[in-house]
């Protein structure tokens, strides 16, 4: 089928320019480590939770689910100096499938994204974190879904903005509050009535909310179903909208 | 190959607080016969590089109609891609990736198989003169190069008509010169070759048809040679000591338009200098005059621009 092969043909393009960078590959893995060894140990206390299993329970998906959003959000740049370049003009003359230039470029950070989620769960593991395997690959289905999700959004505002001096403050706006009122990084479950209200509304953090319960091993929790719901359904719309703007015009 | 009737396009612009429209192209006939290079020669901001945008599916006309190698744009532009090439003007080339592999993708962008595509990059590669550098990363070429590396990724599918949009502006002129030989095996290959260009020599030496464009307005199509025929004759500076002598001995050759007396020379406009300069030494030497020197000009595209819009194109 043409948009399968259109796809991989896109998405083995992307991943081999960016296994080419060793720089990134570097900074990619070295953050989260750095988030891990060094936020992590000063959660124990601040949680009141007795062990560091407990304490990662409750920060390691929270931390996932923090990466799959920035790391999708940011993916703009990249696409903007593909513009620039004229890569993306130089595609839209072919009869290349629209949505493949798209899905190819999502693809490939969804999956450097999960490249991401391995190495941090390996190393929470060895912090006597544990996890049923089959949870965790719904963990990890959900951060997909996240990272397809912004960083579809993130490529349609770039195609939209065409300036990284637009995007970036653009893209700063969104993810200001969708950290803050999410619970991403601390459980909201100390947090005031009215934060917990404006909380309901933040879609990440029903993403949050299920990737936690499928850390702790609560796999019939609703969270769970809801989450995947919501991140799929928004994850299907940022998609479509973002390949409509592949297929207009350009600059 | 190409034929388009009125094709228009408008772009809103924003200044400040104010939107404006701008009329980027307004109305654009022409004809393109197969195998030829024709021209688009035009200032900055003509409207070249919308046509072209436009005949090459990336933005839709908002008036107009084209058929393109038998293709129709506006009900099958999925065709009209299969069939042509097009070389934006601002280069399409990725730091990071080589030659060869920017030719592969796009060769297999087209639907062309791996294997298939990759002997195409050979091919192209070779034909470029680009073999040396084809694993080289592109950030790592000279202007030239990559320049051409851009013109072999818009032929790699071995389209019926190539658009490329001003390929050697911003060229050395040794490159320039390489570029020009390129584009004419291309033609010797049987392929269309459309260009843009705002540099007078290069549509006088390169293009077989130009049209000249301003304003977003085709103002004259033709031949080179028939566009500066067409406007004036030519002129022959005779430089004489005694210029006066010299226009008694000419006045009355009926085969001078017209004549003027400068202070070391007589400038005389006639038709066609190539048979009135045997005639002009001749009607000399037998009034005796001493010849210094002789000069013939022809007009120039640049004159032809100045006759349709009233500006030179070296100016504007
Ligand atoms: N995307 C656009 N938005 C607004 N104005 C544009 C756009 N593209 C071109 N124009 C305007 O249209 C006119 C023609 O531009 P262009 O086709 O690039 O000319 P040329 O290629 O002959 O230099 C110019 O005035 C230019 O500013
Ligand atoms: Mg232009």
């Amino acid at each position: 089928m043409k948009l399968v092969r259109d796809t991989s043909l896109i998405f083995q393009r992307q991943m081999q320019l960016l296994l080419r960078n060793p720089v990134w590959i570097l900074v990619g893995i070295f953050q989260p480590v750095m988030y891990l060894l060094l936020f992590a140990p000063l959660l124990k206390p601040a949680l009141g939770v007795r062990t560091n299993a407990e304490a990662y329970e409750i920060f390691v998906p929270g931390l996932l689910v923090l990466l799959a959003i920035f790391g999708g959000l940011f993916q703009g740049f990249g696409l903007i100096a593909e513009l620039r370049a004229g890569v993306i003009e130089r595609s839209r003359v072919t009869p290349v499938s629209r949505f493949a230039l798209l899905l190819g470029r999502s693809l490939r950070d969804t999956v450097s994204l999960l490249a991401q989620a391995v190495i941090i769960t390996l190393l929470a593991l060895a912090f006597d974190l544990r996890v049923f395997i089959g949870n965790l690959m719904l963990a990890y289905l959900m951060l997909a879904l996240i990272s397809l999700m912004t960083s579809a959004l993130s490529y349609g505002v770039a195609l939209a903005v065409k300036s990284e001096d637009a995007l970036a403050p653009l893209m700063n706006t969104v993810a200001q509050p969708v950290l803050l009122l999410s619970g991403i990084l601390l459980p909201l479950t100390f947090a005031p009535g009215w934060l917990q209200a404006v909380a309901d509304w933040n879609p990440f953090s029903w993403a949050v909310n299920g990737v936690r319960a499928l850390f702790l091993g609560d796999l019939g929790a609703p969270a769970v179903w809801q989450g995947l719901l919501i991140m799929a359904a928004l994850a299907a719309l940022a998609l479509a909208w973002a390949a409509r703007l592949f297929a207009r015009s350009v600059r | 190959m190409i034929e388009t009737r009125g094709l228009r396009k408008s772009f809103m612009s924003r200044q400040g607080r104010e939107k404006k429209t701008v009329d980027a192209v307004r109305g654009v006939d022409l004809t393109v016969d197969e195998g030829e290079i024709f021209g688009f020669l035009g200032p900055n901001g003509a409207g070249k590089t919308t046509t072209l945008r436009m005949l090459a599916t990336l933005i839709q006309p908002d008036g107009g109609e084209a058929t393109i190698a038998g293709a129709d744009l506006r009900k099958d532009p999925g065709e009209v891609r299969r069939r042509i090439g097009y070389v934006a003007q601002g280069g399409s080339t990725w730091d990071d990736s080589t030659a060869r592999e920017e030719l592969v993708l796009q060769g297999r962008l087209y639907g062309i198989s791996k294997s298939v595509a990759t002997e195409r990059a050979n091919r192209v590669l070779e034909g470029f003169q680009l073999s040396e550098y084809a694993d080289r990363k592109c950030k790592t070429y000279s202007g030239g190069q990559r320049r051409r590396v851009d013109i072999a990724l818009g032929i790699i599918h071995e389209p019926k008509v190539v658009f490329l949009d001003e390929p050697t502006t911003g060229l050395d002129p040794q490159s320039r010169a390489h570029m020009w030989d390129e584009i004419r095996r291309l033609r010797a290959e049987g392929m269309t070759v459309f260009i843009t260009t705002h540099y007078l020599d290069e549509a006088d030496a390169l293009c077989d048809r130009i049209s000249i464009m301003d304003n977003g307005e085709i103002v004259a199509s033709g031949t080179p040679a028939a566009l500066k025929r067409e406007i004036s004759g030519d002129v022959v500076r005779v430089g004489v000591s005694s210029p006066a002598r010299a226009a008694e001995a000419l006045g009355s050759a009926d085969f001078i338009n017209k004549l003027e007396t400068h202070d070391d020379s007589v400038r005389l406009y006639v038709d066609e200098g190539a048979t009135a300069i045997p005639l002009i030494l001749r009607a000399l030497d037998s009034a005796s005059v001493p010849l210094g020197t002789i000069e013939l000009h022809r007009p120039s595209l640049d004159d032809v621009f100045l006759t349709k819009t009233g500006r030179s194109l070296r100016e504007s």
